[in-house]
């Protein structure tokens, strides 16, 4: 755990953030952190990320994941993420519990599924999309953790920005991270 | 103050804690004002034990601080490292068993249990989740049972038992197979003379059992523990007779 990220001297710390089964809620927490943007880019460069459209994963020193794990796509994203990057953190309620994504495993796929597509209220055009370049659903949604060891977890929907910051200044440091009282939620 | 002497004592954590025999560590912690986590435990109620985040270490032994007694001169041991973490690591279990999705529960920021893992400073479940398949009644005018947050803390047990004579509720099977069950030939709890004025409507610390039509009067961010740490005002509501919604009004 909290293992060290250390560039070599005078490198910036590689970052790359992707967002599984979540909203993006997280990552506009973390471009809430608003002028401190500034401070942070002196101190990192971004590898694959929703935020610059890249969509090839290098080497990294820090992977943020948003998002729990719900299809095959987002198992292949995160284990990729864990190849690549020192240290991996769980950013946001559903990355780290699931969360409300998580809320479909109460129910059968096969019932999620016919409600969605085939006799949900308004459906036009019943049918379950069955394309190939579509990742097949798994049979539960799951936390970063049940796939990949996961080096820190951040909670909230979304953490604010004061959290995101904290977590950042931990990871930075190589420290364990703690919260003030006023940044733990877990809503 | 020599009478002020002459009263047993233990120390917490270092500071002199006194006792009338018969106390728990607990009473007398809550009663000197020092917070203790837990979440089965409740002023007013007889004490149960089982939820174990109140874990202390008394004398070298870990006991459960709502049901050990106070005895002169013990030494206990609350907030101090490694019994931090195995309150977390007992937080984390209770979350990792039930379904505790704080974004979509309208409990979040009145919930003990949520509030009680800020206090502890829970980041992650980190155990497996269960996931487990439960039901939620919602057979009731006023209430919805909604076992999927449910801890099995049994506050409601004992308040519907020895506060409302009532016996609404009551906890089934063993183990991992252990529920709450309502005494009703339907099982239901609107088939219960379960009311608003009962005690056991008001003690759940987590959002198992609701009240409804009240889910977002206060927002969140403005809720109970949102305002103030459960460390000052976890049992603000300590009389169970006292009518529920007393607590929730906080300046």
């Amino acid at each position: 755990m909290n293992a060290r990220i250390a560039p070599a001297a005078g490198n910036k710390v590689r970052v790359a953030t992707a967002s599984l089964a979540g909203c993006f809620g997280c990552h506009m927490s973390l471009l809430d952190i608003d002028e401190r943007i500034l401070d942070l880019v002196e101190l990192v460069e971004f590898d694959r990320t929703p935020l610059t459209d890249i969509k090839t994963l290098g080497p990294c020193d820090l992977g943020l994941i948003e998002g729990g794990v719900a299809n095959a796509e987002n198992v292949e994203v995160l284990r990729a993420f864990r190849r690549q990057c020192k240290v991996l953190v769980a950013l946001g309620a559903c990355a780290v519990t699931g969360g409300i994504p998580a809320m479909r495993n109460n129910v059968p796929l096969a019932e999620c599924l016919d409600e969605a597509f085939v006799h949900g209220m308004g459906v036009a055009n019943p049918g379950i999309p069955n394309d190939p370049e579509l990742p097949l659903l798994l049979a539960q949604v799951h936390p970063l953790h049940a796939v990949v060891q996961v080096d820190y977890c951040l909670p909230g929907c979304p953490p604010s920005a004061d959290a995101i910051w904290s977590l950042l200044t931990a990871v930075l440091a190589g420290e364990p991270l703690h919260l003030p009282p006023a940044q733990l939620h877990y809503d | 103050m020599s009478n002020e002497q002459q009263r047993s004592t233990f120390t917490l954590d270092g500071r002199r804690i006194a006792f009338t025999p018969g106390q728990t560590i607990m009473d007398a912690a809550l009663a000197a004002g020092v917070y203790i986590p837990h979440l089965c435990h409740k002023p007013g109620f007889a004490p149960h034990g089982s939820c174990r985040v109140c874990v202390v270490r008394a004398d070298d032994r870990e006991v459960s601080a709502c049901t050990a007694p106070a005895a002169t001169d013990m030494r206990v041991e609350s907030e101090v490292a490694d019994i931090r973490a195995l309150r977390v690591a007992v937080l984390q279990m209770l979350f990792a068993e039930g379904n505790h999705v704080c974004p979509a529960c309208e409990a979040s920021g009145n919930c003990t249990l949520q509030a009680v893992a800020y206090h502890c400073g829970m980041l992650t479940p980190r155990f497996p989740q269960r996931f487990p398949r439960r039901a939620v009644d919602a057979s009731h005018p006023d209430f919805i049972l909604d076992h999927n947050r449910c801890i099995l803390c049994e506050l409601c047990v004992r308040a519907s038992r020895d506060h409302d004579g009532k016996r609404v509720f009551a906890v089934s099977g063993r183990g991992i197979a252990s529920k709450l069950i309502v005494d009703a030939p339907s099982g239901r709890l609107g088939d219960t003379d379960f009311s608003a004025d009962d005690a056991a409507a008001h003690v759940c610390p987590v959002g198992a059992i609701l009240r409804r039509d009240e889910a977002f009067r206060v927002p969140i961010g403005r809720r109970r523990f949102d305002v103030a740490p459960v460390s000052r005002v976890g049992d603000v509501q300590t009389d169970p007779d006292v009518p529920a919604g007393a607590a929730e009004v906080l300046p």
